[in-house]
């Protein structure tokens, strides 16, 4: 290959990268297909591998290969038309549709594919599973293999909820559109929890051995951006900026051996200012608008977190009062439970026990454990260590992530395996 | 394309109801069907009897049998149906959420298959 040819490769490659996932978005629209459009994106690029290098790179890259792609896909369907009416007449239209050449189409109704791209990705006729499946392998370009491996799951299971959500697009007809304004903001509610989810699996796993899954919570934190560029709504800046000051903890989150750290005893110099910062200020453009919603919530509390040089210099004031406007927006049990943890910091541990108690005797996180770790640690302050000891032997038994079994059992150490009798000395304390 | 709704309640629940609230909702309904067949969205509605009134035909080895029944153990059941025409999935979820009953049980939205088209080539 001449050196010329080398450096036209990898700007093909660079192309691919940055425009392929746009380039999808809009083919989609113009094929009205998703499968169409992926083998017409591949085409696209073959072809641009083959006369690139000998033709020269054209002005608009990216229009050329949504133009390209458009016609070996009417291609395509004429090869098989042979054996399928339906195809002939599907081809025959898409080629007298008068669509416009996408060269000239402003970047604007471009831009408006890539949200059409994440609503019908996210759209609630799918299972969450799907949407995030699809949003990963559609919207981030991840394969596959690779959304199978990040999940912890088989590539046939995530393959399978693809191929599905795929067809159920095709034989419900789904619009492929950004909803009315009037449907928006719950639309969006949906989009944001998908793009929440993925960063969490990436930020917290569900199971497995290693803290965080730094993949995800990029692709993730990417994803809050493309949505922040393309929608600008209080909500997606309060999900960016929440998603970047919880990653700015990341280095600091783990020890050396992967056993995780709690925010009290993080190193706080190795906390990421940058992000913090970048995160602070999408909050407050969040909550400029004068709407404050559940993700802007958790956000301040993260704000409130990282303005603290010291765990002991936190304002626990301040976050349990955002914590009870959080349990007012968005009410949940794992809410209430962070709640109640930020009371028994401002109030002392027996306020916060007190809360968890009922929390739990409601049953709804009997089977949750980080539920029977804060109760644990709370009875621990309280140095009821018999109870506390209990507690964390049934928040072991509920984990199945190694990093915090590791992490309940060494705090299991520390309370020593004496018959801890110190409850018994004070039979009224249940 | 067709959608068609299938209207799920409780039907003990509307049982009890009151006589004056069930002609009002009877209005609703009608209302919004004149309204639906207006706009040409709507192609047929209508409302079915209780469970109990049902039959379940079934033809095995050539033999018919009929039955009492269903007896699914749900808590609601279909109480009506409405095959509205729309332009995709997004506007038949418009349509159905303007179905009175759906403040009430829940609709089930449902694709028609064009069965001529689904046929493979002869």
């Amino acid at each position: 290959m001449s050196h010329d040819a080398a450096a036209t490769r990898e700007r093909i490659d660079r192309l691919y990268r940055s425009e392929s996932r746009r380039v999808l978005a809009t083919l989609i629209r113009l094929l009205g297909d998703f499968d169409l459009a992926e083998e017409a994106l591949q085409d696209a690029f073959m072809a641009a591998v083959e006369r690139w290098p000998r033709d020269g790179t054209p002005a608009n890259p990216r229009a050329w290969l949504i133009s390209t792609g458009r016609f070996k896909a009417i291609d395509r369907l004429r090869r098989r038309s042979r054996f399928d009416k339906v195809l002939g007449e599907l081809a025959a239209r898409l080629d007298d549709d008068g669509a416009p050449d996408p060269a000239e189409q402003d970047d604007q109704s471009l831009e408006d594919d890539r949200l059409r791209l994440i609503f019908t990705c996210c759209h609630p006729a799918l299972s969450p599973d799907a949407q995030v499946a699809m949003t990963l392998r559609e919207v981030c370009g991840l394969t596959t293999e690779e959304i199978a491996r990040a999940f912890l799951t088989g590539p046939p299971t995530v393959a399978q909820r693809i191929v599905r959500a795929k067809a159920k697009i095709r034989a419900a007809r789904i619009p492929y559109a950004v909803p009315p304004r009037d449907e928006l903001s719950d639309r969006l509610e949906t989009v944001l929890h998908v793009v929440y989810l993925v960063f969490t699996e990436g930020y917290a796993p569900a199971s497995g051995d290693s803290v965080v899954r730094t993949d995800l919570a990029d692709e993730a934190i990417r994803l809050g951006r493309l949505l922040v560029e393309l929608l600008p709504e209080p909500e997606a800046l309060g999900l960016l900026a929440l998603m970047l000051l919880q990653d700015s903890r990341r280095a600091a989150r783990a020890s050396a051996d992967g056993a995780p750290i709690l925010l009290a005893d993080q190193d706080r110099s190795r906390w990421d200012r940058e992000r913090i910062a970048e995160g602070a200020a999408l909050l407050e453009r969040s909550v400029s608008s004068g709407q404050v919603g559940p993700y802007a919530l958790q956000a301040a509390i993260a704000v409130a977190h990282a303005g603290a040089p010291t765990a002991q210099a936190t304002d626990w004031h301040r976050i349990a009062a955002l914590y009870d406007l959080l349990a007012r927006a968005d009410p949940s049990p794992v809410i209430e439970l962070n709640r109640a943890v930020a009371v028994s910091m401002r109030d002392g541990p027996s306020s916060g026990l007190a809360l968890v108690d009922a929390i739990l005797a409601r049953g709804q996180l009997d089977a949750y454990h980080l539920a029977h770790a804060a109760r644990a640690d709370l009875l621990r302050r309280l140095g009821r260590t018999a109870d506390a000891r209990a507690a964390y032997r049934r928040a072991l038994e509920l984990t199945r992530q190694e990093p915090q079994r590791r992490f309940i059992e060494q705090r299991l150490n520390e309370l020593g395996h004496g018959p801890g009798d110190d409850d018994a000395s004070r039979p009224g304390q249940r | 394309m067709k959608y068609l709704c299938l209207v799920y309640a409780d039907e003990a629940k509307l049982d009890v109801m009151p006589q004056h609230e069930v002609d009002a909702l009877i209005d609703e309904v009608l209302a919004n069907n004149e309204e639906l067949e207006a706009s040409g969205q709507l192609i047929l509605a209508e409302a079915l009897e209780h469970v109990a009134a049902a039959m379940t035909v079934r033809v095995r080895n050539g033999r018919l049998s009929a039955t009492d029944g269903p007896f699914a153990e749900t808590n609601e059941q279909l109480g009506g149906f409405a095959l509205i025409e729309a332009r995709d999935l997004n506007e038949a979820v418009q349509i159905a959420g303007r179905i009175p009953s759906a403040r009430i049980g829940s609709i089930e939205v449902r694709p028609v298959i064009d069965l001529v088209r689904e046929r493979s080539p002869q």
